[in-house]
Parts: C-alpha cells; sequence; structure tokens
C-alpha cells in the first residue's frame, strides 16, 4: 500500500510503490479511484487516474489491486451499457441518481440474476481451453456459448444443468488431481488480444444496408475500416446505421468522448428498431460503451480496448462481430493528454510517438479467426472508427496514421455534406480493398455486380471529368451524350447513393434491392443512349416520366421490390423505345 | 463568494512565481484544485487554485497574476474546498461578477447550498433524447436548423455581424408550443465590451425578461482569468434551476472566443505543450465539460439548453475555436458575410448551419407532417441555384437553359423571402413551412422528388385553393 506523492490532473505519482507492475490497477485515494501504473521509478509509481482526481490531497493512500485492468466477460453483456471502464451506467443511475461521482463502483454482470445453463459436454468428458461446455439463451438473439476459460483443461468430473448466477459453479475439471471450478463469468486483460487457432483473411460480404457500401464499397467480414470527416458530416450517423442494421450476430457501439445527447438518442432508438431480418428489438444484438466527452479523458483509452474484448471474447464463441468507435480522434487525443502529462518527447501535434502503433494495436485485432476448442467453428470482429479531423482536414496524424492500418476507406465530403447529400462518402477518394473479398458472395447473390459496379463508378468518375468543362462553357454547350452522362450520373448520385438515415423504408437497403436500383439506372442509360442514337433530343430524355420514377424507386419497400422494378423495367422499355408516353 | 467560514488552513511562504503561477513548498492537506487565498507582501490578497500538488511543492495557479516582487511575506491560506457557487431560488433577477459576487447592489444572498462550478458528468444512459421543438419565430433557424430543449447550438458568427441582434431576437420569440411551464434564462458575458453587454440587459430589462434572467458579467476590462469560471458559474446556475427548481433554462454564452483565448493564455503561462495555433490540446475536453451541461434527464421536468456565440477569427470556420466547438455542439448557426453584404437579415448561411437534434423535434404532431421534405427539398432547390449562380458568374445567366434559370431565380428568391425577414417579425413554423412552398410553385412540379407525393397535393399553393 503506498501514498500520493503528486497529483496534477490525471496523472498521479505515488510513493512506497514496492514490488507494483507496470499496468497493474490500483485504486487512488479514500474513495478508492480507478487508476493504472503507466511506469515505474524506484519506489514511486506513476498512474493515470481513469476518474476525475479534483479534491485528491498528498498522502492519500494508494491501493495495488494484484492485477490488470479487465472485462468480465459472461451472461449480461448483451444490452447493457457501460462507462469507458465496464462500469454498468443503469445500475450506476439507480445507486447514485442522475450525475456520475467518482469512485462509484457497478460490477458489469448482474451478480444476483439466474441464467438458465444447458450443457453441451457431460461428466467423463476431455475438454480444453476454448471448448464450449454449454449455452445460456441470453436474448432471443443471442445464444451466449460458455467457453473453458484459456489455461484450463482435463475432465469434466460435474457438470449441472439448471439456473444459476454467473457466480456460482456450473462444472468442475479435474486436471492431475487438482479441481477447478467453472462458472458462467471469466475475465480477461483487456489489453491483450484473444488467442485463437488460426487467422484467415477477411471474406464474405458485411451486410449493412447502406447501398454505397455495400454496392460500391464492400466491407468484408473481419475488415477495418475507417470513416474520416469534419464535424457534420455524418461520421456518428453511419456509426449508427452500420450498428443497427449489419447483419451480424451482435454489435458493439463505442460512444468514445463524443456526445451524451447522441448516445440517448442511440439507446432510444434501439429500443424501438427492429432488425429486419428477425424482426426482434435492435438492443437484443448490441452492447454499448458511453463515454462522452465531458467523462474523465483517460477511461476513453481503456474504452476502446474494453469494447474490443467484448468482440473477441462472442468471436470466439463462433460469431460475427462488428464494433464501431466513435471517435478514435478522442482516443488519440487521450493518450495526448496522458503523454503529455509524463513529460514525454511530442510527436507531430504534440501526439506521443507510439500513437501509431497503439492504433494498429486496436484495429489488428479484427479479423476473421478459426476459434480456439470444440467444435470447430469461425468467428470474425469487423471494425469501423470514425476519425474526426481538424478542419476537415485529412493530413493530420490521426487519420494518417489511421490509413496505414485500413483496408476501407469511408472519406467524408464537407461539400456533400453541406448541400445535404447523405450519406456524404465521396465516390471519388473512397475506396475498398475488399472487392475481391466479397466477389463470391455478390457472384452468388446478384452475377452482374462487378460489372455494374465499375460501369457506375466510371460514369461519376467521367461526370467528375465533365464538371470542369462545364465551369467554363456551361452545361448547354456540351454535345448530347455528355448532357446525358451527367443526368445518369446525376441519377446515380440522387437516386441511387443518396441515402435517408430517416426515411423509414430507405434507412435499410437489402443488397438485392441496392443492385436492382442501380442496373434499373444503368438499363435507362442504355435505352436513352440508342433514343440519341437514333434522333430523340435531349429534352424528350429530360421530360420521360421514367426519370421520375425511377427517382421514387427508394420508396419501394425491400419485399416488394422485385415485383415493382420488373413492371418499371417493361415500362421503361416500352416509353424509351418506342418513344410512347406510359400514362 | 463568501467562504469565511470554510477556512481550514494556513500558511507557508512562497518561493517562486512565474507569471500566473506560483510555486510553494508543498502544503500539507491542500487538495488538487483546491481554491486559495494568495495574501501579497503589501496586504493585498488574490484568489488562486492548485493546479499541481507535491510532497516537493504546490503550484498555484494566481487570478490576476503575480510578479516576484510581491512575494516577500506573501502567504497561502487554503479555503478547503473547489470553486462554488452558493445558489438559492432568488438567484432570479441578479446580476453578478465572472466570480460569482453580486453586482448589482442588491441584498445578500442566503444560500441553500454550494454548488461546484465544475458540475458532474450526466449519465448518458440516463439522458432523455432533446425532442421539444423551440419555435424561434426564424424561418432559417426552425424551418431548416430547428432548435430542441436541451440541445446545445451555437451561433458561429464573425466580427461586425449581427450575432446579438438575432440571438436578441430568439430571447424575444422563443415560445415551445401549448405549453404554460417555468422558464429561465441565463445569461453570461463573457470578455464582451461594456456596449455588447448593455445592449443585452437593456433588451431583457425592456422585454421584462430580466425578472427571469440570472446574468453573469465579465466584460473587456475586467480580469482575463475569471473568464475561465464566468460560462462555468453561469452554467452551474442553470443546472440549479434546470434540476432543482425544475425549469426549462435558456443559457447564452458571449463571446466563446474569449473564453478559448483566456484558455490559450493559461495554457502558455503553464508552459505547456501547446496543439494547434497555439490553443491547448484538451481544449476539446475543456469545452465539451461546459456545453454537455446541456440536456434533459428522463424522469425530470427541467432542461438546459445552451446557444453559445462565437466569432470566427478571420471568419474561418476551420480556425480551432469553431472547428472544436462544431465537434462537441449539435449543430451550428453560421452567419455570412456574403448575405450580410446583400442586406440580407438574419444573414444566416443554411449550408454550412446544421441542426443535429432537429429531426427528433420536428413533425406531426410537433411541427407539422411536411416539414422533413420541406426542409430536404428547399435544401436541394437551393444548392442547384447557388452552383448554377456560381457557374453563370463565368458563362452568364444567359448561356444556361430554361430549367437552370428557374433555378438560378428560386435562389435569390430563397434569400430574399425565407431567409430574410423583419428584426421584429415573428413567423409560426406554418408561416415558415408555407413560405417555402409558395417558392416551390415555382419549380418544375416533377422535381419534387423529395416531397411525399400527398404533401404535394395538400400544400402546393396551386391545389390548395
Ligand atoms: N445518412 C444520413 N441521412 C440523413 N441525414 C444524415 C445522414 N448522415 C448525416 N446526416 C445529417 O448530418 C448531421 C450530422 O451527422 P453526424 O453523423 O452527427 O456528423 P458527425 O458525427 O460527422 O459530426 C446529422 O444530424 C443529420 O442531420
Ligand atoms: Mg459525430
Amino acid at each position: 500500500m503506498g501514498k500520493i506523492w503528486r497529483v496534477s490532473g490525471p496523472l498521479v505519482i505515488a510513493d512506497d510503490m514496492k514490488g507494483a507492475q507496470v499496468y497493474e490497477v490500483v485504486e487512488i485515494g479514500e474513495e478508492g479511484l480507478v487508476g493504472e501504473i503507466v511506469g515505474l521509478e524506484g519506489t514511486k509509481a506513476i498512474i493515470q487516474a481513469h476518474e476525475d482526481t479534483l479534491g485528491l490531497k498528498v498522502g492519500e493512500v494508494v491501493r495495488g489491486m494484484g492485477r490488470v485492468l479487465s472485462a468480465e466477460l459472461g451472461p449480461g453483456l448483451v444490452g447493457s451499457i457501460y462507462d469507458g471502464l465496464q462500469k454498468s451506467l443503469l445500475t450506476l443511475g439507480e445507486n447514485i441518481g442522475p450525475f456520475i461521482k467518482r469512485g462509484a463502483k457497478a460490477s458489469a454482470l448482474p451478480r444476483n440474476k439466474k441464467w438458465q445453463f444447458t450443457p453441451k459436454v457431460k461428466a467423463g468428458d476431455a475438454v480444453s481451453q476454448g471448448d464450449i461446455i454449454g449455452t445460456v439463451p441470453e436474448t432471443n438473439l443471442v445464444e451466449h456459448r460458455i467457453m473453458v476459460p484459456l489455461g484450463i483443461k482435463g475432465k469434466i468430473k460435474e457438470i449441472r444443468q439448471g439456473d444459476y448466477t454467473v457466480e456460482e459453479p456450473v462444472a468442475w475439471v479435474e486436471y492431475n488431481g487438482e479441481v477447478k471450478e467453472l462458472t458462467l463469468m471469466q475475465e480477461w486483460p483487456v489489453r491483450k488480444p484473444r488467442p485463437y487457432k488460426q487467422r484467415s483473411d477477411p471474406s464474405g460480404l458485411l451486410t449493412t444496408g447502406m447501398r454505397i457500401l455495400d454496392y460500391m464499397f464492400p466491407l468484408a467480414l473481419g475488415g477495418k475500416a475507417s470513416i474520416p470527416g469534419g464535424f457534420g458530416t455524418g461520421k456518428t450517423v453511419a456509426l449508427q446505421q452500420l450498428a443497427r442494421w449489419a447483419q451480424t450476430h451482435l454489435n458493439i457501439y463505442v460512444g468514445c468522448g463524443e456526445r451524451g445527447n447522441e448516445m440517448a438518442d442511440v439507446l432510444s432508438s434501439f429500443r424501438e428498431l427492429k432488425d429486419p431480418n428477425t424482426g426482434r428489438l435492435l438492443q437484443e444484438k448490441e452492447i454499448f460503451i458511453a463515454n462522452t466527452s465531458n467523462m474523465p479523458v483517460v477511461a476513453r483509452e481503456a474504452s476502446i480496448f474494453v469494447g474490443i474484448t467484448m468482440a473477441e471474447y462472442f468471436r470466439d464463441m463462433g460469431y460475427d462481430i462488428l464494433l464501431v468507435a466513435d471517435s478514435t480522434s478522442r482516443w488519440a487525443e487521450a493518450m495526448r493528454e496522458m503523454s503529455g502529462r509524463l513529460e514525454e518527447m511530442p510527436g507531430e501535434e504534440g501526439f506521443p510517438s507510439y500513437m501509431g502503433s497503439r492504433l494498429s494495436s486496436f484495429y489488428e485485432r479484427a479479423g476473421m479467426v478459426k476459434c480456439l476448442g470444440s467444435p470447430e467453428r469461425e468467428g470474425s470482429v469487423t471494425v469501423a472508427g470514425a476519425v474526426s479531423p481538424p478542419g476537415a482536414d485529412f493530413s493530420e496524424p490521426v487519420t494518417q496514421n489511421t490509413l496505414r492500418i485500413i483496408d476501407a476507406l469511408y472519406a467524408l465530403d464537407v461539400s456533400l455534406a453541406n448541400k445535404r447529400h447523405f450519406p456524404a462518402i465521396s465516390w471519388l477518394t473512397s475506396y475498398s480493398l475488399y472487392v475481391d473479398a466479397v466477389k463470391d458472395w455478390w457472384n452468388e447473390h446478384d452475377p452482374g455486380w462487378e460489372h455494374t459496379r465499375a460501369g457506375a463508378l466510371r460514369i461519376l468518375q467521367q461526370e467528375a471529368e465533365l464538371e470542369e468543362i462545364v465551369r467554363l462553357v456551361g452545361p448547354e454547350a456540351l454535345p448530347e451524350g455528355d448532357k446525358l452522362l451527367l443526368l445518369t450520373a446525376r441519377m446515380i448520385r440522387e437516386d441511387f447513393l443518396q441515402q435517408s438515415a430517416y426515411n423509414e423504408v430507405d434507412t435499410y437497403c437489402a443488397p438485392a434491392k441496392a443492385g436492382l436500383m442501380l442496373k434499373t439506372i444503368m438499363k435507362f442509360y442504355e435505352l436513352t443512349q440508342e433514343m440519341l442514337n437514333s434522333g430523340a433530343g435531349m429534352e424528350s430524355i429530360r421530360s420521360s416520366a421514367m426519370v421520375y420514377r425511377i427517382s421514387r424507386m427508394k420508396d419501394i419497400p425491400n419485399e416488394d421490390f422485385e415485383q415493382k422494378v420488373k413492371e418499371l423495367w417493361s415500362e421503361m422499355e416500352q416509353s424509351l423505345v418506342t418513344g410512347k408516353r406510359v400514362p | 463568494m463568501d467562504f469565511s467560514s470554510l477556512y481550514v488552513k494556513e500558511g507557508r511562504a512562497i518561493s517562486k512565481a512565474k507569471g500566473a503561477l506560483l510555486i510553494a513548498e508543498s502544503i500539507p492537506g491542500i487538495q488538487f484544485n483546491e481554491m486559495v487565498d494568495v495574501r501579497l507582501g503589501n496586504g493585498e490578497v488574490k484568489s488562486g487554485q492548485a493546479i499541481d500538488i507535491s510532497e516537493d511543492a504546490t503550484i498555484v495557479e494566481v487570478f490576476g497574476g503575480v510578479s516576484e516582487v510581491d512575494l516577500v511575506g506573501s502567504t497561502i491560506r487554503c479555503k478547503g474546498e473547489t470553486l462554488k457557487l452558493p445558489v438559492s431560488n432568488d438567484i432570479l433577477g441578479r446580476i453578478f461578477n465572472g466570480m460569482g459576487e453580486p453586482i448589482d447592489g442588491g441584498p445578500r444572498l442566503i444560500p441553500e447550498d454550494y454548488l461546484d462550478i465544475n458540475g458532474e458528468p450526466m449519465n448518458p444512459a440516463l439522458r432523455e433524447p432533446p425532442a421539444e421543438f423551440i419555435e424561434t419565430g426564424i424561418s432559417a433557424i426552425d424551418g431548416l436548423n430547428a432548435l430542441v430543449r436541451g440541445q446545445k447550438l451555437p451561433i458561429f458568427s464573425g466580427s461586425g455581424l449581427p450575432h446579438n441582434r438575432i440571438v436578441a431576437q430568439v430571447i424575444r420569440q422563443a415560445t415551445v408550443k401549448g405549453k404554460e411551464e417555468r422558464f429561465a434564462l441565463v445569461f453570461a458575458a463573457i470578455g464582451i465590451s461594456y456596449d455588447d453587454a448593455s445592449f443585452f440587459m437593456r433588451d431583457l430589462e425592456r422585454t421584462g425578461a430580466l425578472e427571469r434572467t440570472v446574468a453573469f458579467i465579465n466584460t473587456a476590462s475586467d480580469p482575463v482569468i475569471e473568464r475561465i469560471s464566468t460560462p462555468r458559474l453561469a452554467l452551474t446556475a442553470a443546472e440549479y434551476l434546470a434540476w432543482k427548481q425544475h425549469m426549462h433554462v435558456l443559457v447564452i454564452l458571449t463571446d466563446m472566443t474569449n473564453y478559448c483565448e483566456a484558455l490559450r493564455e493559461l495554457s502558455s503561462m503553464r508552459e505547456e505543450i501547446p496543439s494547434r495555433r497555439g490553443y491547448p490540446g484538451y481544449m476539446y475536453t475543456d469545452l465539451a465539460t461546459m456545453y454537455e451541461r446541456a440536456g434533459r434527464i428522463s424522469g425530470k421536468e427541467g432542461s438546459v439548453t445552451i446557444m453559445p456565440i462565437l466569432t470566427m477569427p478571420d471568419d474561418d470556420i476551420t480556425h480551432p475555436i469553431p472547428d472544436l466547438t462544431g465537434y462537441i455542439t449539435e449543430g451550428q448557426i453560421v452567419l455570412s458575410r456574403n448575405l450580410e453584404r446583400k442586406g440580407i437579415y438574419p444573414p444566416i448561411d443554411v449550408f454550412l448551419s446544421l441542426s443535429r437534434m432537429m429531426k427528433e423535434g420536428i413533425g406531426p404532431g410537433k411541427t407539422r407532417e411536411d416539414h422533413n421534405n420541406v426542409f430536404m427539398q428547399s435544401y436541394a432547390a437551393y444548392a442547384e441555384g447557388c452552383y448554377l449562380r456560381e457557374i453563370s458568374t463565368i458563362i452568364g445567366a444567359e448561356a444556361l437553359g430554361e430549367r437552370d434559370k428557374i433555378y438560378l431565380t428560386a435562389a435569390d428568391e430563397f434569400e430574399r423571402r425565407f431567409i430574410s425577414q423583419g428584426e421584429s417579425e415573428k413567423r409560426t413554423v406554418e408561416n415558415t413551412l408555407d413560405t417555402a412552398w409558395g417558392l416551390f410553385s415555382a419549380l418544375p412540379e416533377e422535381d419534387l422528388k423529395l416531397i411525399k407525393e400527398d404533401f404535394i397535393k395538400k400544400y402546393l399553393p396551386k391545389y390548395r385553393k
């Protein structure tokens, strides 16, 4: 047990700390504020305090807890709302009211709740780490698979069926005469990646329901993506949309140093919205971490690791998990804050030189893996992180370091956002290196995908080039063919890429619908090109009822789409080919 | 503020001074961030705060600064407290300085409680999403960037632009439909000119709003260091009125640029490593801990809505002050020098402006069913018109096609009839939406792609008869 020697913001130095370890968790002062040792100098320990240090005094006690910062893993995670240190915010609310008092404690998993445990192995079976010994129906959407914790193996001596709390033993494992109790809960140090059998490349589409992602710049299961953009360009809405609609087993939303009202908004929407495929409430497959900008800065650092640890734990059950982090810039700023207090040598813009490696130690925990233990299973963690570049200038260090790590970039464009083109993802600068990884998936669902996608991207590229000419000579001076190309590009932008998160129907677009929508526009282009060739003028094309009909495709529900589009196509063929107007 | 009863410790000579910082011997029992009184050799007493404490030394930041000469024979007295604001129901109608001391010559307050001016973070899981539409009577705000209770929505202005007049208009006109509730205003002047401060105070007095107002005044001639505490005092008063007295509180903070300059000054005195343009790296968090005090709490009456004003240095929205603010607040109302030059009041740049909480506050039962569609269509049409305006400056308007000319005119009309309005003109939200519909009449009907067909049939003037 040591005592406080110095306090300077989130930096606390404690003396008499012999025997303490780097990264050991400590409790500071009478209130027991949570801190982590980040360095040792003689008998002094350098501590980063995860809670507000206001009012601490020199000489107050500092207690080493003999463990590193860990997450509790077990039934009760799904649907929970945690702060950056995995304290349950609802429990805190019940105990101390609507304002957070430092030092207040609340465990991550409820201790008194009983879970219905069904064994999957029996007495006498040999088990080892990662083996699934039973299941708990945690929510209607998530079956919690109870795994043998790392480092344990032996023969099942006894295993029980029935209702248990997370702390009651459900199984006993014997090895060399030593018996270990297994409970529904385990712990894992958050800064250490959870092991797996083997890593594979990201593959298969992570269906998001967002057309510009799924169709144009797809994200693969196990992939890593970044969404940089100035304020108000749509980072948060994009991540919220991903967390809502991504067709995964479970999503984790980490609000790191961002707004409280936004958190309130996202929480309430998850209590109302239903998953498009199962019809169940979204919160049955979601975990929230809310460490808002006014909560202690250093805990932002922890929040990201707590989140990714939970993601890996569910991955190990054989699930596909998506983790979104809003915003990794605030996380990096927490690092900078601590580094400044420690008087470390500052790197670019004051960020510590290890910022890049810390960022990649987070993103590298994404991936698709063969899980440890039996039965054989594969799981994945996909990560999407927002970046908030100062002045929307992507040359700054956090964006640049992130770009070196990720394989899909959704670059948000301020000028698109100003015009209220949402999602304001630039089709000219965004990219996905997962096009090959999802090719098989798309070919199975929509054989023409590669062709249609490439064709549409080409038109958008040509539009950008023509745009410069238009600015010099005006739109009317262009040849008819170019005018038609501009019209088509506009339709791709407005009637396909634009997608309102707030439109009841359009908020989630099934990939099949997305494919048909774009094909319809490309078909329109094909037919109208023929019209031009046979002497029709641009005016008749612009005023065609089809332009309007196509713009309304978004409103057609996912279910009716195939039928409705067939009708549209036959009308299109009639009116555009024959020139006849369809009433 | 009166702390005499709270004094607990006295002592220790001061060994070194550096600008605003005093390095004293270690003071046993002093708390991190505790308030202290520094009694200088000449008898003068200054306030300070312990910003770094250790067994070796105590570093005190002195409000107002000190010099080496004053050190001889000076002492530090601990107050045993971090900075607190005495509160009671009687603060309404009162005027305080940037340290929370009454400056209106009124009676002494009998405090019901002393509240830490830093507040405590609201538990995000217990927040109620803001959703009540505040009608300001200004079309560019209500129609396109609606404000709701519990939101923090700043005005990004430039020097010489009419932000004060706009905010005064908002204060005069803001109402929430069909509600008879307790409403209060908290006004903080931060380093603004005496004239600007008295402009607001006079307007409040003229309209009788002063009795429902608590004001904290730090003008340009008052101590810079008190600009750090002024907005925090205001927000503490606001929280007290909202959460203890169940009132709906609107907080006006002006000018937050002066706050940020004070923060930069302090940071450089502390010799901290600066981030962009000399502002401290923690400015985001520092501003966030204030602005996040806006909100609603589930199950509680009352709300805190914050409308800060800031002037963008050089009209540059990427400058760290507006930039970090925009990353924290729930949108921004941006004023444009261009529109101002065209004689348009209020000169609100609707492209750069944004209200992130708008969608929750509008729609059937709140404003009108067509609100969201009108909002989207207005943006699309105005954006098109402005784009064509840009092109036509090079090629001339004559070179545009017929359809394009319509949009060009529509953009001008939009500025003249929708954005522009009188300083005492209070438009209902229906009126605002109908004004937009009037402008849509000039557009080809099939171009109204962002509006539901039923709404077109219901609200487009030609079908309305
Ligand atoms: N997909 C979208 N659909 C509709 N509106 C959007 C969409 N994305 C962003 N917006 C609008 O832009 C605003 C800002 O988006 P947000 O995600 O909060 O920005 P950021 O997190 O980048 O600051 C939102 O409040 C909303 O009005
Ligand atoms: Mg955001």
